[in-house]
């Protein structure tokens, strides 16, 4: 006989303002097996789970309905509390009465009546619950970081400082990330290299970290504590062994004209390259567009002039595959490109570039050697125009929604650079709003307007055009409502930043569930923020969302002891929600496993007892290890046989059953 | 309640536990407002969902099913909205066979991210099922009450 108790949350006024909890409280009373209804205000609450565990106890409850807010929220909570009664934590179903109820209906007579209904389909779910015990897996202690940026190397460093071992995967030839590009950080303004370069050394130096630089992530199975990734190493077409780092072959190198990408294009490299040069590892490599021994077969100077006999042009790509506990994503950012921004001139005028560009421009091992130069003729420049908001925080389809977060800050950080360094220099910069939340942060624009003198107007740009061999910069003053013409010898476009095209191939590959924006989605955006929906999938820097370097380093700190945490337990708890056939009436067909992305299902001969005799038979045979509980097989199954627990057939039959009474 | 006695259709909606269900909390928590008709019902993935349950659902009076699932491509379990998607697609020329109008059915993908996208495809499903009127073509009279 079925002993079932139904508890009612008021969640404060969240749920209780709309829904009349004390009519759920008198239906639950009337549904057959319900022995006892409670309702409280906060049913989480120690009190209010202490309730529960009372009712367990003292009314022998065989499963508990809780009305409350989401399963994805409590659903833990109370099932933990069920156990600690002694209660099988799987006997526990929640009817979710705040977010798919309360919170979205207005009419206090339907939202209560939806809730009866959704109590009562719970309510058929548990009387049809059995107990189930999860099984347990072990982990490998060994944690993948994706991206080598300054969210990787810290979250590698943190990882391999617990005594764990971490792999970085980076695409690009060097780590470093976007951090290595920049000249100073706000708001502070100490050198970028000075910080992240002993990070670099640091991380390549442990004895715990394991770098695949000019590499890509391939393939991921397997689930938490259980990964198992294939990466891709590109051929350098330069042995990683051999090589000193000597440098003679890109002086050699007669292929002089390809794009520096590291310093954004404003200057060129040789074919053979390092991208800068504390990159790490040090070693080059052969970008085979450009390559004229790739192109034509001819040349070969490079290998002719290595020492080292470091230079192997027939070097194949490489595949490594390894187990992995935990995965971090640390994939990083980019700038938008601007080619849907027509009324900027970004195409058409050298002069106008972008903050990334600038930074380039203003750094001592940039193109000028840190002089800061006109792009279109190496003149020094007078009148410098910043453009804040360039797709950030716009509703067009060219735009991106959100605020880019760090645009303001840097921009003071350049304005007041530039006039530091060039008093001469007048600086404007066209803003929405400048934002400066963070530790010193507003004292540092307040410094840049007030000390440093430098223009803020706010006021957007329609047009920059050139006239007279000179750009000018069309825009509106809002506060002082006119129309300005300014003229410039430099524009600076403050770029909106995206996630990196490559998150979205990654996401699909993690199954990590990302936004409108492609950045990856959090478990919960408050409560659990570097840790993805996925188990065992965590979150670093830019890829979740725009964010600075203290911050990028505090959240790729807080993925770090997320990791440890996972990797220092001895086994997992497997999930309880398998698939589980009915043996007697299998017939072995094998469409289960088909279908069955975990390779989880297999066949085995087994004697079955039939009326009269017993035969041999193929039957279905699940690993509890290696079943995620998706379902796939319980449609598949022909004979349908194959049926999950937790979410049996019967339970779901019953709740459609409830729904539409 | 409302004062027009209108028909108030039922709906049952299967929502996968990584993206819908949880697109739906998101449209909660955003306090997006869609009808009190639907009802959902959690489910560890669309794949999960086998067209008997429909079937039920249509044979014990509801006016319209709901299939929700990640979308294309962001499967939890890599390949299972795929299934549902195929599964669907039968059942639905099937249903159309029996003469179940197809608009009483449908499956829509829908991630964690999308509250406004979860309300406003529940807006519009309640809507087309509320200008079809009760759908009785299987309704097995037995089960009424």
């Amino acid at each position: 006989m079925q002993r079932i108790g139904v508890f009612v949350c008021h969640c404060g006024s969240n749920i209780a303002a709309t829904v009349d909890v004390e009519k759920v409280v008198q239906a639950a009373r009337g549904v057959p097996g319900v022995v006892c209804a409670q309702d409280y205000r906060y049913m989480c609450s120690q009190a209010g789970q202490d309730l529960i565990r009372c009712a367990i106890r003292e009314e022998k409850l065989t499963g508990v309905v809780v009305c409350s807010c989401s399963p994805r929220m409590h659903e833990a909570t109370f099932r933990r509390a069920a156990e600690q009664e002694g209660l099988n934590p799987y006997l526990v179903e929640i009817a979710n009465i705040r977010e798919q109820c309360s919170w979205i209906h207005k009419d206090r007579d339907q939202a209560t009546a939806k809730a009866i209904v959704l109590m009562r389909a719970a309510v058929e779910k548990v009387r049809r619950d059995q107990p189930l015990t999860a099984g347990k897996s072990g982990v490998v202690k060994r944690a993948l970081v994706i991206g080598g940026g300054i969210a990787g190397l810290s979250t590698a460093l943190d990882v391999a400082g617990a005594g764990f071992e971490v792999d970085i995967v980076e695409k690009e030839p060097s780590i470093g990330g976007k951090m290595a590009q920049l000249d100073k950080t706000f708001p502070t303004l100490d050198c970028s290299a000075c910080i992240l370069t002993p990070k670099m050394v640091e991380a390549s130096q442990n004895e715990n970290i394991h770098l695949y630089t000019y590499s890509e992530v391939e393939e991921v199975s397997g689930f938490v504590g259980n990964f198992t990734v294939t990466i891709r190493k590109k051929a350098r077409f330069v042995d990683e062994t051999r090589c000193t780092g000597c440098g003679v072959c890109m002086e050699k190198c007669p292929s002089k004209k390809a794009k520096n990408e590291f310093n954004c294009g404003l200057n060129t490299r040789s074919a053979i390259y390092i991208p800068f040069a504390q990159a790490i590892p040090n070693v080059p490599v052969i970008d085979t567009e450009n390559c004229i021994k790739m192109k034509t077969g001819k040349c070969g100077i490079c290998q002719k002039n290595c020492a080292a006999g470091a230079i192997d042009y027939t070097q194949k790509d490489e595949r490594i595959t390894r187990e992995y506990g935990a995965i971090v994503a640390a994939t990083g950012f980019q700038p938008i490109g601007l080619q849907a921004f027509g009324e900027y001139g970004y195409d058409r005028y050298p002069d106008v570039i972008t903050s990334l560009e600038l930074e380039r421009l203003m750094n001592a091992a940039g193109p000028t050697g840190g002089e800061l130069r006109c792009p279109s003729d190496g003149r020094k420049p007078k009148e410098i125009v910043f453009v804040q908001c360039v797709g950030s925080r716009g509703q067009s389809c060219r735009d991106k929604s959100y605020c880019s977060k760090i645009c303001c800050m840097y921009t003071a950080k350049h304005a007041m650079l530039i006039r530091d360094h060039w008093p001469e220099m007048n600086v404007h910069v066209m803003y929405i709003d400048v934002r400066t939340p963070g530790k010193n942060f507003d004292e540092f624009y307040r410094r840049a307007a007030e000390e440093y003198g430098v223009d803020y107007i706010k006021g957007q740009v329609g047009k920059v055009y050139e006239q007279d061999g000179r750009l000018k910069v069309q825009a509106s003053d809002l506060l002082d409502d006119r129309q300005l013409l300014l003229n410039a010898d430099l524009v600076v476009l403050a770029a909106a930043i995206e996630p990196s095209p490559t998150a979205r191939k990654l996401a699909t590959m993690l199954t990590a569930s990302m936004d409108t924006n492609d950045f990856f989605t959090e478990a919960h955006p408050k409560l659990r923020p570097v840790e993805s929906p996925t188990a065992g999938i965590f979150l670093s820097g830019v890829c979740q969302g725009p964010k600075d370097i203290p911050e990028t380093v505090a959240q790729a700190g807080a993925a770090a002891a997320k990791v440890i945490g996972l990797l220092s337990k001895k086994e997992l708890t497997a999930n309880a929600c398998t698939a589980q056939p009915d043996e007697g009436r299998c017939n072995g067909c094998g469409e289960c496993e088909k279908v069955c992305p975990y390779g989880a299902i297999s066949y085995e001969e087994k004697e079955m007892r039939v009326p009269g005799k017993t035969e041999k038979r193929r039957v279905a045979r699940i690993n509890t290890a290696l079943c995620q509980g998706c379902g796939a097989c319980t449609v598949a199954c022909p004979s349908g046989v194959m049926d999950l627990l937790g979410f049996s057939n019967r339970q779901i039959l019953s709740e459609v059953d409830a729904i539409c009474r | 309640m409302p004062v027009t006695e209108e028909f108030s259709p039922k709906i049952v909606a299967f929502c996968c536990n990584w993206c819908s269900y949880a697109g739906a909390d998101l449209a909660g928590s955003s306090r997006l407002s869609y009808p009190a008709e639907v009802k959902i019902i959690r489910v560890p993935c669309s794949c999960r969902v086998n067209p008997m349950f429909l079937l039920r659902a249509f044979q014990k009076g509801a006016d319209g099913v709901i299939l929700c699932g990640c979308h294309p491509g962001d499967c939890h379990y890599s390949t299972g909205n795929y299934y549902a998607r195929r599964r669907m697609t039968l059942l639905f020329s099937m249903l159309s066979y029996l003469g179940i109008e197809k608009e009483r059915t449908r499956v829509e993908w829908v991630s964690a991210a999308e509250g406004a996208r979860f309300a406003g495809v529940m807006n519009d499903f309640v809507k087309t099922v509320r200008a079809l009127g009760p759908c009785r073509r299987l309704e097995d009279v037995r089960c009424r009450e």
